[in-house]
C-alpha cells in the first residue's frame, strides 16, 4: 500500500514538474512585462509615481476619438472579413472543389509573407489601380477606407481558417434532412447551415477583431500617415515622443478592450462546449 | 398488380458513380400502404436506390414515377416523401419541438376562399401555431415521447433520438416514408422493440414504408414485400414467406436464413441427384430443367427429416450437436458433404441417422452459369489475351482450314494471310478450369476473394481482380473473404469463339 502510494506521489510530482519550463516562461515573458507596463503607466519618466498621467492622457488631445476610430475600423474590418470569408470557406470545405486541400493553402499563403512587405505591395497595387481608373490615390484621398482595405486583406486568412474548420465538421445529414423536410436551398442555409457555423463565425470574428485592434503597420501604410488609431498612437509615443509611460497606459487600454471582446466571445460560445475551432 | 394503387414506380433506374454501376436497371412497383424492404449486403445499392427515391441522388438513367408523375429530377424538398436517417440527423441547435415542427413550419396548405368578385379560389397558407402544436403533440404521442417538447437533443438516448427522427418525418404526413437502416445503431433488445413498434406504426398510419436493411431477420419480421438486392441488381421480389421458402437462386437462399446448398444434377423420372443419391423432385419443378442439367439445390435445415439409419434416402453421421433453445442443430456428415439439420429430437454425436426430405421442400434452382465469360483478343504471336493476361491457346480452330505457314503467319486455305491480330473474341472458362493459390508467383492474374458460398461439399468462390474482372470457381478448400490469391487457369479447358459468329 505504502509502496503504491509513494509511487503515485512521485509520478504526480514528476508530471507536475513538466510544467516548470512553461511556468518560468510565463513569468518572464508575460507576467513581468505586464507588471512593468502597469508600473510605467503609474510613473513619470523619472520613475516617480505619477497618477495624473491617466487623467492627462484622456483629456489632452483627442484620445477618445482615436479609440473610437480604432473600434470603427476593427468592427468594419471584422464584418467585411466574415462576409468575404464565409462563401470562400464554404466553397473550400466542399470536397468537390477542394480535393487535396491545396486551394486552402492558396488563401492562407499570404500569411507567410512578411507583413510589412505584403501591406506595402497592396498599397502600391491599390493606388496604381485607382490612379488608372479614377485618377486619384485611394490611400491619399480616403485614408480610413484605405486602412480598412489593408486590414481586410491582411486578416482575411484569420477569418477563413476557423470558418473552414467549422464547415468541415458540418453534419451533411442535417442539411439533407432539412431538404427532405421541405426546405429549399435558401431556407436550408439560414435555418441549418448558418446555425451550425455560428461557432466558426464567432471564432473568425475574434481572430480578426483582436489583431485589427492592435495593428499599426496597416494604418501607417494604407492610411498615408493620416489615420490615427491606438496602434499608431502607441507607436508615435514610443518612437517619436519617447514617452513610454503614456504608451503603457494606451497599451493597457487596448488590453482591456481585447479582454472585453474575449469575454463577449465566451458569452456567445458558452453553450457550445465541445467547440474545437482555431487555427493553431 | 392493381395499376391504380401503385404509388411509386421505378423503371429501369440505373446509377453510375465514377464509372461503377451501383444500381443496375432497377424495376419495381410499390403499392399504396405497402411495407417494402430493400435487403442486401452492404454495397449492394439498396441505400443508393433509397436516396434516388428521396431525391438526394439523381438516376443516371431510368425514371421514378410517383402517382404516375415523373419525379426523377425533382429536388428533395419538392417531393412528398420523408426520410428517417441512419444517424438520425436531428438538428442539434433546435429543441425537440422545433425539430419536429421544422417541416410543418415550411408547409403550405391549400384553402378555399372567395376573391373580391365573389369567385371561389384556392390559396395557400402556412399552418397556424396552434395547428403545428397539435400535430407535434400527436406525433410525439405516436412515438411514445409525450412531454419531451422542451428537451434538448443532446439529453436523449439513442433510442429516443431515433423516435424523434421518426416523429419528425411522420408529422409531415408524407405519402412515402423512407427508412435507411434506422435501427442499425440500437442494441439488440431495443431493436426488437422498435421493429414491432415500427410495424404497429405502419399499420396505424397507413402510409407506404420503404425500409432499407442488411438484417434478414428484421426484413422477415416487418415487411409485406422484400426486395433482395446484390451487386446493384434485384435478386428476388416477394413476400417474406415466398423469399424464404422459394428462393430464386443460391444467393437469396444463402442470404435469407440458414441453408444447405448443393450442386445437383437433374435426372430422369423427375428426380434430382445430390448428396450422391437420387431424390424425388418438387412437382412444381417437373419439366423445368433438361435431364443432366447442373442445378443448385437448397434444403432448409428444418426441412430434413431424421430417422433411423437406412430409413431415409441417405445415411449420415452426426458430428456436432448444439442446443438452440427451441431445437437442436446438428451437423451431419454425408460422405464428404456436410448437412445442417434442425430438429427437436435429441441425438448423440457419432450415431448414424437416415435423412429424408419432403419433395416440396427441395428447392431446385437454375445455376446462374457454370462458366466465366470474358472479352479477349488475339495478340500478334497468335496468343489470346484476356483479363490482362496472355494465354498460349491455339487459335487455329477459330478459322476453319487455316494454318500457320513457315513464316509464322496465319494463312487461310487459299494461302492468303488472315489479319487476326487484335481481333476480339469470346473466351469461356469453365469453373472447373480455375484453381487459386496464395502463392503470388503462381500466375499473372491476382485478385481478392469477394464472395464465398458453401455448397455442401465445396465452396463457390468469386475472385475479383484489380481490373474488376471476376473469376468464379469451385474449391473444396476454405478461404476467407478478401484473401489475396493468384488465379490459375488450365488453358486446355479455355474455349474460344468468334464474336458475332454463330456456334
Amino acid at each position: 500500500m505504502e509502496e503504491v502510494a509513494r509511487r503515485q506521489r512521485s509520478r504526480f510530482n514528476f508530471r507536475a514538474s513538466l510544467s516548470i519550463p512553461f511556468f518560468v516562461f510565463m513569468v518572464f515573458f508575460v507576467v513581468v512585462p505586464l507588471f512593468l507596463i502597469v508600473y510605467f503607466s503609474l510613473t513619470d519618466d523619472q520613475g516617480h509615481f505619477y497618477f495624473d498621467n491617466w487623467r492627462l492622457i484622456f483629456t489632452a488631445g483627442d484620445k477618445w476619438k482615436t479609440i473610437g476610430l480604432t473600434f470603427e475600423i476593427a468592427i468594419l474590418t471584422t464584418i467585411i472579413c466574415i462576409l468575404i470569408a464565409y462563401p470562400i470557406a464554404f466553397i473550400l470545405s466542399n470536397k468537390k472543389f477542394n480535393k487535396n486541400k491545396i486551394l486552402v493553402y492558396f488563401f492562407v499563403l499570404p500569411m507567410w509573407v512578411n507583413f510589412v512587405v505584403r501591406t506595402m505591395a497592396l498599397r502600391d497595387m491599390v493606388n496604381e489601380m485607382f490612379e488608372n481608373l479614377f485618377n486619384f490615390q485611394l490611400t491619399a484621398k480616403y485614408p480610413v477606407a484605405g486602412t480598412v482595405v489593408g486590414m481586410v486583406y491582411d486578416y482575411l486568412p484569420f477569418a477563413i481558417l476557423p470558418l473552414y474548420n467549422q464547415m468541415l465538421k458540418m453534419d451533411k445529414n442535417q442539411i439533407e434532412a432539412a431538404a427532405d423536410l421541405g426546405a429549399n436551398p435558401f431556407i436550408v442555409f439560414f435555418k441549418v447551415i448558418l446555425p451550425m457555423t455560428v461557432p466558426g463565425i464567432i471564432s473568425a470574428a475574434t481572430m480578426t477583431f483582436m489583431p485589427t485592434m492592435s495593428s499599426y503597420v496597416v494604418a501607417e501604410q494604407m492610411g498615408n500617415g493620416k489615420v490615427s488609431i491606438i496602434g499608431t498612437l502607441i507607436e508615435s509615443y514610443v518612437n517619436t515622443i519617447h514617452d513610454k509611460n503614456a504608451a503603457s497606459i494606451l497599451s493597457l487600454v487596448m488590453l482591456f478592450i481585447i479582454g472585453i471582446s474575449l469575454v463577449v466571445e465566451k458569452f456567445f460560445t458558452k453553450k457550445d462546449e465541445d467547440r474545437k475551432v482555431g487555427i493553431w | 398488380m392493381d395499376k391504380e394503387n401503385i404509388i411509386i414506380s421505378l423503371q429501369g433506374v440505373t446509377k453510375v458513380f465514377d464509372g461503377t454501376t451501383v444500381v443496375d436497371n432497377f424495376n419495381l412497383d410499390i403499392t399504396k400502404g405497402e411495407f417494402v424492404t430493400f435487403l442486401g449486403p452492404s454495397g449492394c445499392g439498396k441505400t443508393t436506390t433509397l436516396r434516388m427515391i428521396a431525391g438526394f441522388e439523381l438516376p443516371t438513367s431510368g425514371v421514378i414515377l410517383l402517382n404516375g408523375q415523373d419525379i426523377s429530377l425533382l429536388p428533395p424538398y419538392k417531393r412528398p416523401i420523408n426520410t428517417v436517417f441512419q444517424r438520425y440527423a436531428l438538428f442539434a441547435h433546435l429543441n425537440i419541438y422545433n425539430n419536429i415542427a421544422f417541416g410543418l413550419k415550411l408547409k403550405k396548405i391549400p384553402y378555399e376562399t372567395v376573391d373580391k368578385k365573389g369567385n371561389p379560389v384556392t390559396k395557400f397558407r402556412h399552418l397556424t401555431k396552434a395547428e403545428i402544436k397539435e400535430k407535434v403533440e400527436r406525433a410525439l404521442k405516436v412515438v411514445d415521447l409525450e412531454g419531451f417538447e422542451k428537451r434538448d437533443i443532446s439529453t436523449l438516448s439513442g433510442g429516443q433520438q431515433q423516435r424523434i427522427a421518426i416523429a419528425r418525418a411522420i408529422v409531415n404526413e408524407p405519402e412515402i416514408l423512407l427508412l435507411d437502416e434506422p435501427l442499425g445503431a440500437l442494441d439488440l433488445k431495443m431493436r426488437k422493440e422498435m421493429q414491432l413498434e415500427l410495424k404497429a406504426m405502419h399499420k396505424k398510419l397507413g402510409i407506404t414504408f420503404i425500409y432499407v436493411t442488411h438484417d434478414q431477420e428484421e426484413a422477415l419480421t416487418m415487411s409485406d414485400t422484400i426486395v433482395v438486392m446484390n451487386d446493384g441488381e434485384i435478386q428476388q421480389v416477394g413476400k417474406p414467406k415466398e423469399i424464404y421458402d422459394e428462393p430464386n437462386n443460391a444467393f437469396v437462399a444463402d442470404f435469407i436464413g440458414e441453408s444447405n446448398i448443393y450442386t445437383g444434377t437433374m435426372a430422369k423420372d423427375n428426380k434430382v441427384r445430390f448428396l450422391n443419391k437420387y431424390w424425388d423432385a418438387d412437382p412444381v419443378d417437373f419439366g423445368k430443367f433438361p435431364v443432366n442439367e447442373k442445378v443448385d439445390v437448397v434444403v432448409r435445415p428444418e426441412d430434413f427429416i431424421l430417422g433411423k439409419a437406412g430409413s431415409g434416402v441417405v445415411d449420415g453421421v452426426v458430428t456436432s450437436k448444439i442446443f438452440k433453445g427451441m431445437h437442436y442443430e446438428y451437423i451431419i456428415n454425408v460422405g464428404k458433404s456436410e448437412v445442417i439439420v434442425q430438429s427437436t429430437a435429441e441425438l448423440d454425436e457419432g450415431i448414424k441417422v437416415g435423412l429424408n426430405v419432403e419433395p416440396v421442400n427441395i428447392q431446385i434452382m437454375k445455376k446462374p452459369f457454370v462458366s466465366n465469360f470474358y472479352d479477349g483478343y488475339i495478340t500478334k504471336d497468335y496468343k489470346v489475351e484476356f483479363a490482362n493476361a496472355e494465354f498460349d491457346v491455339d487459335v487455329l480452330p477459330l478459322f476453319p482450314g487455316a494454318k500457320i505457314d513457315e513464316n509464322e503467319v496465319l494463312i487461310d486455305d487459299k494461302g492468303n494471310e488472315i489479319d487476326v491480330v487484335d481481333m476480339e473474341i469470346n473466351v469461356e472458362v469453365p469453373f472447373e478450369a480455375i484453381t487459386i493459390s496464395d502463392d503470388p508467383e503462381a500466375s499473372d492474374i491476382h485478385g481478392h476473394i469477394i464472395s464465398l458460398i458453401y455448397l455442401g461439399d465445396h465452396y463457390e468462390i468469386i475472385v475479383r481482380t484489380d481490373d474488376e474482372e471476376d473469376f468464379v470457381l469451385n474449391t473444396p478448400d476454405l478461404w476467407n473473404e478478401n484473401d489475396e490469391v493468384s488465379v490459375i487457369i488450365d488453358k486446355s479447358q479455355i474455349h474460344l469463339s468468334r464474336k458475332g459468329a454463330k456456334k
